[in-house]
C-alpha cells in the first residue's frame, strides 16, 4: 500500500529555503504530478521523499510508517531518472537485475522477475546489450522495468520524459499511463510540462517558490483555478490576463481569459484589435490580437477562420467562464 | 591543391613528432649503447655511436658485484605495496571529496596538492629524524610509508577527476536500488572508474620505482630498491660509466616492459572522460 503523506515539510540549502513548509496527502494508488517552472522544488520534494536529500524538519509517512530518517534503500520506494541512470557497464539484464540482487533474491525469482519485466516493457530481445547500445526510448524502459521488478510502494518519476524527442515522449506518457493503470501503484511523476500533467495525472500538485499553490485534478485546476499563478501556468496557449478599467467593469482587479474562450468576429464584439501573428495548426489557429486599450490578447479560432496580418476584428469574452482575480492574485468566486 | 598542403602539413607534424621523439629516447637509447661497451669505449672521444666491440661483460659484472634481485625485490614491494596503500586511503576520500563536497573541499584538495610544491629536502631532517627514532630506517615499511604519503595528493587528485565524471545520479539510481555504501562502492563505482583506478594505478606505480631523493635517504643496504643500486655505481667508486649504464638499463627494463604493456590502459586512462 503505497500512501504518503509530508507534514511540515521543509528544505532549507545554507540561508535558502527551497521548500518553506509543505503539507500534502497522497492515497494509495493515485497518480499525482508535481508540476511548476524550474526551480520551483519540484524535484527537491521529490528528492526528500525518496530520501536523497534529507529533510531540514518535518515529517514523512510512508505506508503509515514514519520514514523521515530512513535511508533511500529502506522507502520502499523506486525512481526513474531523467539522464535514465542506467549503470553503463552492465547488460540490461543485469541492469533490471540489480534491485532484486541488492535484495538477495534467488536467482530463479531474479529470472523469473526480470523475464516478466522485459515482457511488459518489449525488452525481451534487447537484455543481453548494453545500455550504450540502445535508443533514448529502450533506455527509458529499461529505467522503467529497473523500478518495476522490485514492486515498491510508489514509483518516482523525476522528469523521465525530457530527454526524448517530441514523437516518443507522446508515446512513453501513454505507456506510463497503461503501466499505471495495470499495476495501479502509487506514481509520484515531476514534470515542468504543464501538457504532460493534465494529460497523465489523477490528482496534480502546482508548486511555485516551494509552496503548493493548488492541489486538485487536471479539469479542477482548468476550470477553477485558486489563484493567478495557477491560471497562468495550466492550459496551453497561456490564459489571458487583463487588468485596470476592462476588468473592473466586471467588478475584478484581474480577469482571466482563456484562447479557447474567446469568440472572434469581423463585424462586432466587446473589444475591437486588429490580428498581430496568426499560428496556424491546422485545425486551429492561434491568433495574437493587438486589442485596442488591452494589450496583446490570444485567441483560439478554428483552423478555417479565414484572417490575416492587419485585419481588424472583435473579441467578446465568454462571461461563463471567465476568471476574476482581486488585487492578491486570489481567485473570486 | 588543398590535398598537397594538407600532405605537406602531415610531414611537417610528423618530422617534428620524431625529432621530439627521438630527443626524448636518446638519452636513454645511449645508456642502453654504453652499457654494452668496455669502459674505455664508453669514455672514448670521439664517441662510437654502434661501431664497437659488443660486450655483455658489464652486466655480468655489475651481477658479481650487487645482487640485482634483492633490490628489484624491495623495488617491487615498495612501488606496488605504497600505490595500493594509496589507493585503499584515496578510493574513499576521493568518493567523498567527489560526492559528497563540502564547502571546504576544494580548499583541501588545493592544500593536498601544495604539499607537492615543497622541496622535499626541505623535511629531510625531520623525516630522517622521526624514521630514525621509530626504527623505520632502512625497512621496506618505512619506504612504502614514506611513498604513500608523497604519492597520495596525485592519487587523490587523478581519482578525484575520474570520480567527478561519473554522473552522480547513478549512484542516487544505486541507492534507490537499495544498495548499501559499501555495494554502491563495489559494483557500481569501481566498475565504472576501473579505467581511471588503472591508470592511477599504473601512474603511481611508475612514480614510485622511480622515485630517489627519499629511498637514497632513507635507505642503506637491506631496503634499498633499484635507485640505490644504480647510484652505488656512480662516485663513490670512480666513474664507472659502462656499468653504470649496465645498472641502470637493468633498474629501468622492468618499468619500461610494464609501461610498454600497458600503454593503452595508460592513454585511455589518462584521456579518460575527455570524449564521452
Amino acid at each position: 500500500m503505497g500512501s504518503i503523506s509530508l507534514k511540515n515539510v521543509s528544505k532549507v540549502f545554507g540561508a535558502h529555503a527551497v521548500i518553506p513548509s509543505i503539507d500534502l496527502d497522497i492515497t494509495d494508488g493515485e497518480f499525482v504530478v508535481f508540476v511548476g517552472p524550474s526551480g520551483c522544488g519540484k524535484s527537491t520534494l521529490l528528492r526528500l521523499i525518496a530520501g536523497l536529500e534529507d529533510v531540514s524538519d518535518g515529517e514523512i509517512v510512508i505506508d503509515g510508517k514514519k520514514a523521515t530518517d530512513l535511508p533511500p534503500a529502506k522507502r520502499g520506494l523506486s525512481m526513474v531518472f531523467q539522464s535514465y541512470a542506467l549503470y553503463p557497464h552492465m547488460s540490461v539484464r543485469s541492469n533490471i537485475a540489480f534491485p532484486l540482487k541488492m535484495a538477495g533474491e534467488d536467482k530463479a525469482v531474479i529470472d523469473k522477475k526480470v523475464a516478466d519485466a522485459a515482457r511488459v516493457l518489449n525488452l525481451t530481445d534487447y537484455l543481453d546489450r548494453k545500455p550504450r547500445q540502445l535508443s533514448g526510448g529502450q533506455r527509458q524502459r529499461v529505467a522503467i522495468g529497473r523500478a518495476i521488478v522490485r514492486q515498491p510502494e510508489a514509483f518516482l518519476f523525476d522528469e523521465p520524459l525530457s530527454n526524448l524527442d517530441a514523437a516518443l515522449r507522446v508515446n512513453m506518457r501513454l505507456e506510463i499511463s497503461q503501466l499505471h493503470q495495470q499495476l495501479k501503484t502509487t506514481m509520484i511523476y515531476v514534470t515542468h510540462d504543464q501538457v504532460e500533467a493534465m494529460t497523465m495525472a489523477d490528482k496534480i500538485v502546482v508548486l511555485n517558490r516551494g509552496r503548493i499553490e493548488q492541489v486538485g485534478s487536471p479539469l479542477e485546476l482548468y476550470h477553477k483555478p485558486d489563484n493567478l499563478f495557477v491560471a497562468g501556468f495550466i492550459g496551453s496557449p497561456k490564459m489571458n490576463f487583463i487588468s485596470g478599467a476592462p476588468a473592473a467593469a466586471y467588478q475584478a482587479h484581474t480577469i482571466g481569459i482563456r484562447p479557447e474562450h474567446l469568440a472572434l468576429s469581423k463585424e462586432q464584439g466587446t473589444w475591437r484589435g486588429t490580428v498581430g501573428v496568426a499560428e496556424h495548426l491546422g485545425s486551429d489557429t492561434f491568433l495574437h490580437v493587438n486589442a485596442d486599450g488591452i494589450g496583446t490578447l490570444t485567441a483560439r479560432v478554428s483552423g478555417d477562420f479565414a484572417v490575416s496580418h492587419g485585419d481588424p476584428v472583435f473579441l467578446t469574452p465568454d462571461v461563463q467562464r471567465l476568471h476574476k482575480f482581486d488585487e492578491k492574485g486570489l481567485a473570486i468566486r | 591543391m588543398a590535398r598537397n598542403v594538407s600532405t605537406r602539413r602531415k610531414l611537417a607534424v610528423t618530422a617534428v613528432a620524431w625529432t621530439i621523439g627521438i630527443l626524448i629516447f636518446f638519452p636513454i637509447l645511449w645508456t642502453f649503447l654504453t652499457s654494452f661497451k668496455t669502459e674505455a669505449q664508453a669514455i672514448a672521444s670521439p664517441p662510437a655511436f654502434l661501431f664497437f666491440d659488443w660486450t655483455t661483460e658489464n652486466y655480468f659484472e655489475v651481477q658479481s658485484r650487487s645482487n640485482y634481485f634483492k633490490h628489484f625485490m624491495n623495488s617491487v614491494v615498495v612501488s606496488f605495496g605504497s600505490t595500493l596503500l594509496g589507493l585503499i586511503i584515496a578510493i574513499p576520500a576521493a568518493w567523498a571529496m567527489a560526492f559528497a563536497p563540502t564547502k571546504r573541499t576544494k580548499d583541501v584538495l588545493m592544500w593536498m596538492l601544495s604539499t607537492k610544491m615543497m622541496p622535499p629536502v626541505g623535511v629531510l631532517v625531520p623525516m630522517y629524524l622521526m624514521f630514525r627514532n621509530s626504527g623505520l630506517l632502512d625497512t621496506r615499511t618505512g619506504l612504502v610509508i614514506v611513498l604513500t604519503l608523497i604519492n597520495l595528493p596525485i592519487i587523490i587528485w587523478m581519482l578525484y577527476t575520474y570520480f567527478k565524471e561519473i554522473p552522480g545520479e547513478i549512484l542516487e539510481a544505486a541507492r534507490m536500488d537499495g544498495a548499501s555504501l559499501a555495494k554502491e562502492i563495489i559494483y557500481v563505482l569501481t566498475p565504472m572508474a576501473i579505467p581511471g583506478i588503472a591508470s592511477t594505478l599504473l601512474l603511481n606505480i611508475i612514480l614510485a620505482w622511480n622515485e630517489a631523493f627519499w629511498t637514497l635517504n632513507l635507505s642503506a643496504a637491506k631496503a634499498a630498491p633499484l635507485t640505490a643500486f644504480i647510484a652505488s655505481y656512480s662516485s663513490p667508486e670512480g666513474l664507472f660509466y659502462a656499468k653504470l649504464s649496465a645498472a641502470s638499463t637493468m633498474a629501468i627494463a622492468p618499468i619500461l616492459i610494464l609501461g610498454w604493456f600497458s600503454q593503452k590502459q595508460l592513454v585511455r586512462g589518462l584521456t579518460f572522460g575527455a570524449v564521452k
